[in-house]
């Protein structure tokens, strides 16, 4: 199943390939979409369920392209496979706590994935490894297109795409990139460039999307605004802050490096170490670790650690990816132990120049 | 460490949160973690962010209960305590009130991204949609039914200040040819 076929490959987006993906790790659109003559998903009835389903799936057969996604009904989906699904960044935290009525349109690469009926009909998500904004846009309205070629969108002149929430309202569309700011944290001009981000009517959340921690010094930075811009307006404003961001980081960590380098080699070492030999460890002190571990190898000073596996540990040491990696259910501290042996295994040839 | 909160137990749990763009250090004890997820919840709950600016505009409370969308059945009541519309139509059903709201989420009323293949041949048909309604008017002034008939005029108006508004710019462009 294809399930079992994720697990064994990082998925497209932690590549660590594609332009600055040091620092910008992915590139992510989404968009939402509603039939006409369907209410929204918090308002239908069990046979409509079954109906949109039915929708989507002849409209999957009609087009070549869609035909290679693979169609799955939430019922169809373990709870643990839901989490490990949400871990790669695939469905949201809503997906996984009300799966009975939804499904998921999934493409083996794990560049686009299509959940039906979450908060709206449709939310296909495109993400793309590295700064990627315009190819991964491209991605995500050719699928756009694929599915309106059968189906009836809700759209009005004025309004744009109506979906059930107002703030997508227009394009439906939220853009974000995931940026890794250590720098910016450690010099602790973090807050002021968030602050600004947000008077630009832009949001930054954490790792894991909506009304979740910043961890692991990531931050996503999306569009608020849907309506009164268009997409590529909304795309090139977007751009032009994460290049700033981009630049702002870069500033920090010279900054660093030319005051403070031992502190930094010191730290960065450290953290090695710890990861090295450590033989409990949480899932968020081994986050910011890794990093730094990251962080170590933009600045040249780790050296044998290849970055696609470094970006895979960050969600491969998540409960879900654990479990299903060591094939059994595994309790808190069962997985604290658990995830001190997979690190010590991946780093176990990873040295200091 | 001991907690932030209660500051008796030892501080386990540690959390980073951005709240209004600010990074913000918070431990605490098991205790007061679990209080602190169900207030973290609660505080990104998009439907009461929602009706706190809806409430701003609901002046007149009676008329607000009664009102309801009639394809899907649900009241403007249920909207603003869910934050979430029930269909497409909800859009002109509670278009009074959510034109204010929609002017404060995104700071404009028009959209201007993209447009399905479909709306651009409805945007051909534009002719044939002015006769229609043309129709409509005259059976709701048969039927002194005032306030629609005020409706459909202003439709008529802005389809054809629309139809002249694409005209003037297809010329220019020949013009300028």
């Amino acid at each position: 199943m294809i399930l079992e076929d994720l697990l064994n490959k990082p998925g497209e987006w932690f590549k660590g390939k594609g332009p600055d993906a040091n620092i910008i790790i992915s590139s992510r659109i989404r968009l939402a979409r509603n039939l006409v003559d369907i209410p929204f998903p918090k308002r239908m009835k069990p046979p409509q369920v079954e109906k949109l389903f039915e929708r989507i799936r002849q409209a999957q057969e009609k087009s070549n392209f869609l035909r290679g996604f693979e169609f799955l009904k939430g019922t169809e989906i373990s709870p643990l496979d839901r989490e490990f699904l949400l871990e790669r960044h695939l469905v949201s935290q809503e997906y996984v706590n009300y799966s009975q009525d939804k499904a998921l349109l999934l493409r083996r690469d794990e560049v686009c994935s299509i959940m039906v009926n979450e908060e709206d009909h449709l939310r296909i998500q495109v993400i793309k490894s590295g700064f990627d904004l315009q190819d991964t846009w491209e991605i995500a309205n050719r699928v756009e297109e694929e599915f309106s070629k059968t189906l009836n969108f809700a759209f009005s002149l004025n309004l744009g795409f109506l979906t059930s929430c107002p703030t997508n309202v227009g394009t439906g569309m939220r853009a974000s990139c995931m940026l890794h700011l250590p720098g910016l944290i450690m010099t602790k001009r973090i807050n002021r460039v968030l602050e600004l981000i947000s008077k630009l009517s832009f949001t930054t959340r954490g790792f894991f999307g909506e009304g979740t921690q910043a961890i692991g010094n990531f931050f996503q930075v999306s569009n608020q605004l849907t309506l009164g811009l268009s997409e590529t307006e909304i795309l090139s404003n977007l751009s032009g802050i994460i290049k700033q961001l981009k630049n702002q980081e870069l500033q920090a960590r010279e900054y660093m490096l030319s005051r403070y380098r031992l502190s930094l080699e010191d730290k960065i070492c450290r953290a090695l170490g710890v990861l090295k030999n450590c033989r409990l460890i949480s899932s968020s002190e081994t986050l910011s670790h890794l990093s730094l571990l990251r962080l170590g190898i933009d600045l040249g000073i780790i050296k044998n650690l290849d970055t696609e596996l470094l970006n895979y540990l960050f969600i491969m040491i998540q409960p879900a990816h654990l479990q299903k990696i060591y094939k059994k259910s595994l309790s808190h501290q069962e997985r604290d132990s658990i995830r001190a042996e997979l690190l010590r295994e991946k780093l176990e040839r990873v040295y200091i120049r | 460490m001991l907690c932030d909160v209660c500051g008796k137990n030892p501080a386990t749990v540690h959390l980073t949160e951005i709240i209004e763009g600010k990074i913000i250090e918070v431990h605490l004890c098991e205790d007061c973690a679990k209080k602190k997820t169900e207030e973290f919840q609660k505080q990104f709950n998009i439907a009461d962010f929602l009706s706190e600016l809806v409430d701003i505009d609901s002046l007149d409370k009676i008329t607000l209960s009664e009102l309801s969308c009639p394809n899907c059945g649900l009241s403007y009541e249920e909207f603003k305590n869910k934050g979430r519309l029930g269909c497409a139509e909800c859009y002109s059903a509670f278009k009074d009130k959510l034109t204010p709201l929609l002017r404060k989420i995104h700071g404009s009323l028009r959209h201007r991204g993209k447009v399905p293949k479909l709306e651009m041949r409805k945007e051909l048909s534009r002719e044939e949609r002015i006769k229609e309604l043309k129709q409509h008017l005259e059976r709701a002034v048969r039927l002194e039914e005032y306030e629609e008939a005020a409706r459909i005029r202003d439709e008529i108006k802005q389809l054809e200040a629309e139809k002249t508004k694409k005209n003037k710019r297809s010329n220019k462009r020949s013009n300028k040819k």
